[in-house]
């Protein structure tokens, strides 16, 4: 098994703007995801949704600056940490995380094991 | 035997075995990079011995016994420098040394399928396989791309490492996920032709031999999966267009359009089996894009001369490719087809409709086809404006002279209203 991130991307307003109902939708959406990663014999190990983009403070070579470290339209709202098999299956799971105003970005955790044992 | 004799081989060897040796090889190292390195180095070893203790049997079981057996030593010597991340190969019959028959082939099409994985860069797909599958050295892939060599090595590096990192895996897609494996795979291979078909300048043999690769490569994946349509659409595709290459330029290395290409200088044994490739791919219900596209060109190619062009029976294949793949280039040509059966007034109007499709913003063929449809309507000045058009957003020099030479000519017709300079073209 590998681990993955699925970062989810999108336009911020779409959450800031939601209504209750539909923010309740959304959570439901994520329990089910959480539920069909089971099923796709797969798992999470971490998740987190994010407080928007401008509660964020960026620190670069040691100055402290307001708002995110890359200024995009669709920013970085909420991330999974999974385990599958292999790209294949990360990207079936992937399909499956709901990311409705924007997508997901599947990346693999980098391995630092570093005694060969990687797989 | 004689040196030249046991060289020939050994290039005859490279050429279709190649695949073959790396991918039982990749089974072993399970390492692209170390597998490329045993597959070269028995390459080499054949190079030596061939020409003194003649060439085997079986060339290609020769080569991978040697290749894998490289490949262990190097495994049990280099025990502690095992890279981190194995690749992820999928278990086929016992382990070990295993050459029948079925497991290599089907572990070149897990070389082919991972070099084609949607999620590398189809320019990333493309270079791959003409590296690992066709075994091309770095130097030829980078001059069929028209990059450094440094730069296509780079970019090849990036892929492997995206390919290791990512876990992409050493295996067949599942039935439910062919459809779309596959089609990413034959995009691959048709990209690759037309790296070679669009950038030959005529002289350029680098260019064709891409094309030929792309072409064999193709045969292969028939052999492979002989029940995809679609595979046999695309040979059929790639057949047809080879065919016709001989007479695409003329003798000064000029492009020359299909209507005014001299057919004898068609290739009819290529052709002839384009054909029967297409037939066997459209006679599916499973025929898709590529058997379509297959069909037009043999549409195209069956016309003893343009005038007779069945442009009726184009046209209904292109409304079939359009419903199977609506993309913005499959409606320009089209509306080429359209142009030919309802007459370019009525072409033009699609045409223009394209033109706010930012998806062919930099598409030459979209203001060179409006620019055609102009001079057919005897509006020669509009005519040279969209040539310039084109011109401006295209590199290869023969259709640059092929553009640079219709401007003259719609300029030379804009200053005495000439006629249209291809009567053969229009329609009733």
């Amino acid at each position: 098994m590998t681990q993955y991130t699925v970062l989810i991307y999108g336009d911020e307003s779409a959450y800031t703007d939601m209504s209750q109902e539909a923010w309740a939708a959304m959570m439901d959406a994520h329990n089910a995801f959480a539920h069909a990663v089971g099923e796709q014999g797969g798992k999470i190990l971490a998740g987190a949704g994010l407080a928007p983009s401008a509660t964020a403070t960026s620190l670069r070579a040691g100055a402290v600056t307001d708002g995110p470290f890359v200024e995009t339209k669709e920013s970085l709202g909420g991330f999974y940490l999974i385990e599958a098999d292999d790209l294949d299956h990360a990207v079936r799971i992937a399909a499956l995380c709901p990311a409705p105003s924007g997508g997901v970005e599947v990346r693999p955790v980098m391995d630092t094991s570093g005694d060969g044992a990687g797989s | 035997m004689p040196a030249a004799d046991a060289a020939d081989a050994v290039e005859q060897a490279h050429r279709h075995e190649w695949a073959v040796v790396l991918a039982a090889t990749v089974r072993l190292t399970r390492d692209l990079d170390l597998a490329e390195e045993c597959a070269q180095e028995a390459y080499v070893a054949a190079l030596q011995t061939w020409p003194t203790q003649g060439v085997p049997s079986r060339p290609g079981a020769w080569l991978t016994t040697t290749a894998r057996r490289k490949a262990l030593d190097r495994l049990r010597r280099e025990q502690t420098l095992r890279r981190k991340l194995p690749l992820l190969v999928e278990p086929d019959g016992e382990q070990g040394i295993d050459v029948r028959d079925e497991v290599v082939a089907d572990d070149r099409l897990r070389l082919v399928f991972i070099c084609c994985h949607p999620t590398l860069s189809p320019e990333a797909q493309v270079a791959l396989t003409l590296r690992l599958v066709c075994g091309v050295p770095t130097a030829e892939v980078a001059r069929a791309f028209l990059v450094a060599e440094a730069t296509m090595a780079a970019r090849l590096t990036r892929a492997k490492k995206k390919i290791a990192q990512a876990r992409i895996p050493f295996r067949l897609p599942a039935v439910d996920e062919l459809p779309q494996r596959l089609d990413s795979v034959l995009t691959a291979v048709h990209l690759l032709y037309s790296t070679g078909h669009t950038a030959a300048d005529g002289a350029d043999l680098a260019h064709e031999d891409v094309c030929r690769r792309a072409v064999d490569l193709a045969r292969v994946l028939v052999g492979l999966l002989p029940d995809e349509p679609e595979v046999r659409g695309l040979l059929g595709l790639l057949l047809l267009a080879e065919a016709r290459r001989p007479a695409r330029t003329d003798g000064d290395g000029r492009l020359v359009l299909l209507a005014d290409q001299d057919r004898t200088r068609w290739d009819r044994a290529l052709l002839a089996q384009g054909l029967r490739f297409t037939a066997e791919a459209m006679a599916s219900p499973r025929a898709g894009r590529f058997a379509l596209q297959a069909a037009i060109a043999g549409g195209h190619a069956v016309a003893p001369d343009a005038e007779s062009t069945d442009w009726w029976r184009i046209l209904r294949l292109y409304d079939a490719l359009q419903r199977v793949w609506p993309s913005p280039v499959v409606a320009l040509n089209r509306a080429v087809a359209v142009s030919f059966v309802d007459g370019p007034a009525a072409a033009l109007e699609l045409v223009v409709v394209l033109d706010d499709d930012p998806h062919l913003a930099a598409y030459p063929y979209l203001p060179a086809t409006r620019a055609d449809l102009l001079r057919r309507l005897d509006r020669p000045a509009e005519a040279a404006v969209a040539y310039r058009e084109a011109l401006a957003l295209t590199a290869n020099e023969a259709e640059r002279a092929f553009l640079a030479d219709r401007i003259a000519g719609a300029e030379g017709a804009s200053g005495t209203m000439g006629t249209s300079s291809h009567p053969a073209q229009e329609t009733s």
